[in-house]
C-alpha cells in the first residue's frame, strides 16, 4: 500500500534510491543535488541498503565509476547538476554508446558562466544529444515516479540506455511537498531485485568493452544506438502503463492540459508547468481557449505525437528555460517547430526564453504569452523569437 | 625466487595478435603483471586510452583473455574503482562465487598527467585494486609528445631539441613518490624484465605483492618504447639496464610506509651510460652541452641520495663502517 508523505524532491529521489537498493551509487556533491548523495550515504551508514557508495573526487570520476560498475553488471545510480553534469560530458556519451543503463538524478541548475546555483535547464538541454533518455518532471511526485520508472526503461532488453530524471533545482529539489510513496517491496518488485545484464565484466565469460571502433563498424554501432532510442519510446509507454496499474498515476510522453478545443497553447517543461496550469485555469474561467503541453520525454523526442497534439491549435508558444545561442530560438522550440513541419503546418509557432539563472516566472508573464498568442492570431503580426521576464 | 620454467608454463593473458609496435615493452609488462595472478583467479582489467588500448582491442578483435574495459583517457582508475565496487556489492548479495582481481593499466600520459586526479581519488578511497603505470616517458600514442614523465633534455615532438632550446626543460615528476605520499599499502617502482639480471623477477614479485596485498596499490614500470626513445628494439633491454645501473630509475618499494631498495647497483654508472644509448638524447652529448649532462647527473645524484636516506641505506652504510672499524 502506498503512503502519503511530505518530502522534498531530493529526499523523495533519495528514498526511491533506497527502495531500489542499487549495487553502486557514485556521486560528487554539487548544489542543488547534493542532498541526494547525502541522504543516500546515511542509508548506507545505517545499513538500510547493501549498496557500495563511492564518494568520488569529481563528477567525471562519478560517471566513470558508474560506467565501470554498470559494465561489471551492477545496477548503478548517481545525481548531479549544472557544472557537475558538464564535467561528466565526455563520459555521458561513453555511457550511452556502451549501452549501459545508469540512472542519473539531474537536478536542473543554470550552467556557468557566470556561476549561478539556481534553476534553469541549460545543463540537461546541453546534454540532450549525449544519447541519454531524458525524462522531465513537474514536482517531487513526478521526480520520484520517473526515477523508479527510469530503472526499468533503461534496463529493458530493447533499450539498454542510461536515463536522466530531470527536475528543477530548489523549486522541486528543496521544496517539501506531499506525495505518495510506494512500499519498499512494491518498488523492488517493480524494478526487479537485480539488474539482468546481457553481458558483463563480472560473473560471465570474459568480455572486452570499449574498443577502438574504426570506420568499418563505428557507424553500425551508432545506428544500433539510434534504434535503441527509437525502441525507448515504446518501452517508456509500456513501463508507464505498468506503473499506472501499480499506482493509478498516468504518465505519457507528455501531458496535455485542457488542450481540447484550445486555440492558443504553451509547450513547457518541469515546474513552470504548474505555474502555467494556474494561468490556463484562470483564462479558461474567462472563456479563453487556452491549453498546455508539458513534455515529459524529451529524449527520445515525441515528434509525431506532439505534432498531432498541436494539430488543432492556431498558435503555439514554446517556452525554453535555456537558450541555445543559435540566435534562432530555444532548444525545445526548434525541435517542436521541426516536429510540426509537414504534420501540423500553417500554425503560428513562437519561442519564449524565460527564467534563466533562476529568474522567477510569474503568472503575469505566462498570461502575457497567451495574450501575445491571441494578438498574433487576430492581427497576424508577431515576433518569433522572444524573451520574457528580462530587462531589455 | 620464482621458477622461470614454471612461470613460462602459465598461459599469457594478453595473447599475440595485438598490434603493438615491434619491441614495445607494454605487452611484456602486462604479461608479467598478469602472470602474478593465481590460477583460478579472474581479473577485470581497465585500460586508459593509449598505445596499449588502441592496439589490443580493435573491434571486433580483442587480445585480452580477461574481462577488459576501456572508457576514456583520464579515468582508468575511476572506471576500475566502479567495477570493484559493483563486485563487492554483488559478492555481498551472493551473486558471484569467483574471486576477481582489479587491475588498471595506463601509460604515463594517462597516469602522470591527464589521469592524475582520477588516480589519486581511487587510491585514497582504498579500492582493492592495482594501478600499473607503464611509463615510457612521453605521449607515444599521439606521436611522442612530452609528458611530465619525460626526462630532462629529451627530444620530443612538443619539446623538440632546437638551435636555442635543447629538448625538454624540466626534470620529470616523481610519481612513485607522489603515490607513496598517499600512504598506500604497497607502492613500487620497477622495470620491464631484463633476463640475466638480479632484477629479472622484480616486476613479477612486485606484481604479486601488489595484487595480493589488500587495498589500493601502485606500480610504476619503466617500459621501453623504441620509437619514442629512438633506439633499436634489439638494444632496449640494455637501455633498461642502464636506467637501473645509473640510478636514473631506482628499483624500490614502499610497504606500509617503509621504504626498501630492492636492487642496489654494485657501482653507480655515470648518467651518460643511459643517455648515449638513445637517439632522443643525442644532442645532449654534442660538444658544448657538457653543462646539461652535468645538470642531469646532479639531479640524478640528488634524487638517489634522498632515496638512500628514505630506504635507511645511509644508516646501514654507517653501521657497516662502524662495524668494520671495530
Amino acid at each position: 500500500m502506498a503512503k502519503r508523505v511530505s518530502l522534498s524532491g531530493n529526499e523523495a529521489v533519495a528514498q526511491a534510491m533506497r527502495q531500489i537498493n542499487p549495487d553502486v551509487v557514485a556521486a560528487f556533491p554539487i548544489t542543488p543535488s547534493t542532498e541526494i548523495p547525502q541522504y543516500f550515504s546515511q542509508f548506507v551508514a545505517n545499513g538500510q541498503v547493501t549498496t557500495e557508495f563511492v564518494p568520488v573526487e569529481s563528477e567525471h570520476s562519478a560517471m566513470s565509476a558508474c560506467i565501470g560498475a554498470a559494465a561489471a553488471g551492477g545496477r548503478v545510480m548517481t545525481a548531479t547538476s549544472a557544472n557537475g553534469l558538464a564535467l561528466m560530458w565526455e563520459m555521458l556519451y561513453i555511457a550511452a554508446s556502451s549501452r549501459l543503463p545508469i540512472t542519473l538524478a539531474a537536478v536542473n541548475r543554470a550552467l556557468s558562466g557566470p556561476i549561478n546555483i539556481h534553476n534553469d535547464h541549460s545543463d540537461t538541454m546541453g546534454a540532450r544529444d549525449s544519447g541519454w533518455i531524458q525524462l522531465y518532471g513537474e514536482n517531487a511526485q513526478e521526480a520520484y515516479d520517473n526515477f523508479i520508472m527510469a530503472v526499468k526503461i533503461g534496463e529493458h532488453p530493447d533499450v539498454q540506455l542510461p536515463v536522466m530524471d530531470c527536475f528543477d533545482g530548489f523549486i522541486t529539489s528543496h521544496a517539501v511537498e506531499n506525495l505518495e510513496m510506494l512500499e519498499d517491496e512494491e518498488v523492488k518488485a517493480f524494478v526487479g531485485e537485480n539488474r539482468v545484464a546481457p553481458y558483463a565484466l563480472i560473473g560471465q565469460e570474459p568480455v572486452s568493452m570499449g574498443p577502438l571502433d574504426l570506420p568499418p563498424y563505428y557507424f553500425e554501432h551508432k545506428r544500433q544506438q539510434a534504434e535503441a532510442m527509437k525502441n525507448a519510446k515504446r518501452v517508456i509507454l509500456e513501463v508507464a502503463a505498468e506503473f499506472e496499474k501499480l499506482t493509478g498515476r498516468k504518465y505519457g510522453l507528455f501531458e496535455e492540459y485542457r488542450m481540447e478545443d484550445a486555440e492558443a497553447a504553451i509547450v513547457i517543461l518541469n515546474s513552470s508547468a504548474g505555474t502555467a496550469k494556474a494561468v490556463v485555469d484562470s483564462l479558461r474561467a474567462e472563456g479563453k481557449k487556452v491549453g498546455l503541453i508539458k513534455i515529459r520525454v524529451f529524449r527520445p523526442f515525441p515528434a509525431e505525437e506532439l505534432a498531432e497534439a498541436l494539430s488543432k491549435v492556431k498558435a503555439v508558444a514554446v517556452m525554453d528555460k535555456a537558450d541555445s545561442f543559435s540566435a534562432a530560438g530555444g532548444p525545445v522550440f526548434t525541435e517542436v517547430r521541426s516536429a510540426m513541419y509537414g504534420r501540423a503546418d500553417g500554425k503560428i509557432v513562437v519561442s519564449y526564453i524565460y527564467g534563466l539563472g533562476g529568474r522567477d516566472v510569474t503568472t503575469n508573464q505566462i498570461e502575457k504569452v497567451y495574450n501575445d498568442l491571441f494578438s498574433a492570431i487576430e492581427t497576424g503580426k508577431y515576433e518569433v523569437y522572444n524573451y520574457v521576464g528580462v530587462r531589455e | 625466487m620464482p621458477n622461470l620454467k614454471e612461470l613460462s608454463k602459465k598461459p599469457a593473458r594478453l595473447t599475440g595478435g595485438h598490434r603493438m609496435c615491434a619491441g614495445c615493452g607494454a605487452p611484456m609488462v602486462v604479461n608479467w603483471v598478469t602472470k602474478a595472478l593465481k590460477e583460478g583467479d579472474k581479473a577485470v582489467i581497465a585500460n586508459a586510452t593509449g598505445c596499449l588500448e588502441v592496439s589490443s582491442f580493435l573491434y571486433p578483435y580483442t587480445a585480452w583473455k580477461d574481462s577488459w574495459i576501456h572508457s576514456a583517457f583520464e579515468n582508468a582508475a575511476a572506471t576500475i574503482s566502479g567495477a570493484e565496487a559493483a563486485y563487492n556489492a554483488m559478492k555481498r548479495k551472493g551473486r558471484i562465487d569467483e574471486t576477481y582481481k582489479f587491475i588498471a593499466f595506463g601509460g604515463d600520459g594517462g597516469t602522470y598527467d591527464i589521469g592524475l586526479q582520477s588516480l589519486s581519488g581511487a587510491m585514497e578511497r582504498g579500492h582493492d585494486m592495482v594501478y600499473v603505470c607503464y611509463d615510457n616517458g612521453a605521449y607515444m600514442n599521439t606521436g611522442i609528445q612530452r609528458s611530465s614523465a619525460t626526462p630532462f633534455g629529451a627530444d620530443t615532438t612538443t619539446s623538440p631539441a632546437g638551435k636555442v632550446v635543447p629538448g625538454k626543460q624540466q626534470f620529470r615528476k616523481d610519481l612513485t613518490q607522489i603515490m607513496a605520499a598517499h600512504n598506500l599499502p604497497y607502492v613500487a617502482q620497477t622495470v620491464a624484465p631484463v633476463p640475466g639480471t638480479k632484477y629479472m623477477f622484480d616486476l613479477y614479485n612486485k606484481s604479486e605483492k601488489a595484487i595480493y596485498t589488500k587495498g589500493a596499490n601502485f606500480l610504476n614500470v619503466l617500459t621501453p618504447c623504441p620509437r619514442g626513445w629512438r633506439i633499436e628494439a634489439a638494444t632496449e633491454l640494455d637501455v633498461i639496464k642502464a636506467a637501473v645501473e645509473t640510478c636514473w630509475w631506482p628499483l624500490y618499494e614502499v610497504e606500509n610506509g617503509k621504504y626498501k631498495l630492492t636492487y642496489k647497483p654494485a657501482e653507480k654508472k655515470p648518467i651518460t651510460e643511459w643517455l648515449k644509448l638513445q637517439g632522443r638524447f643525442k644532442h645532449l652529448l654534442k660538444p658544448g652541452n657538457e653543462h646539461l649532462v652535468e645538470k642531469i647527473q646532479a639531479e640524478v645524484d640528488r634524487r638517489w641520495e634522498r632515496l638512500l636516506e628514505l630506504c635507511g641505506e645511509k644508516e646501514i652504510a654507517k653501521a657497516e663502517v662502524a662495524a668494520s672499524n671495530k
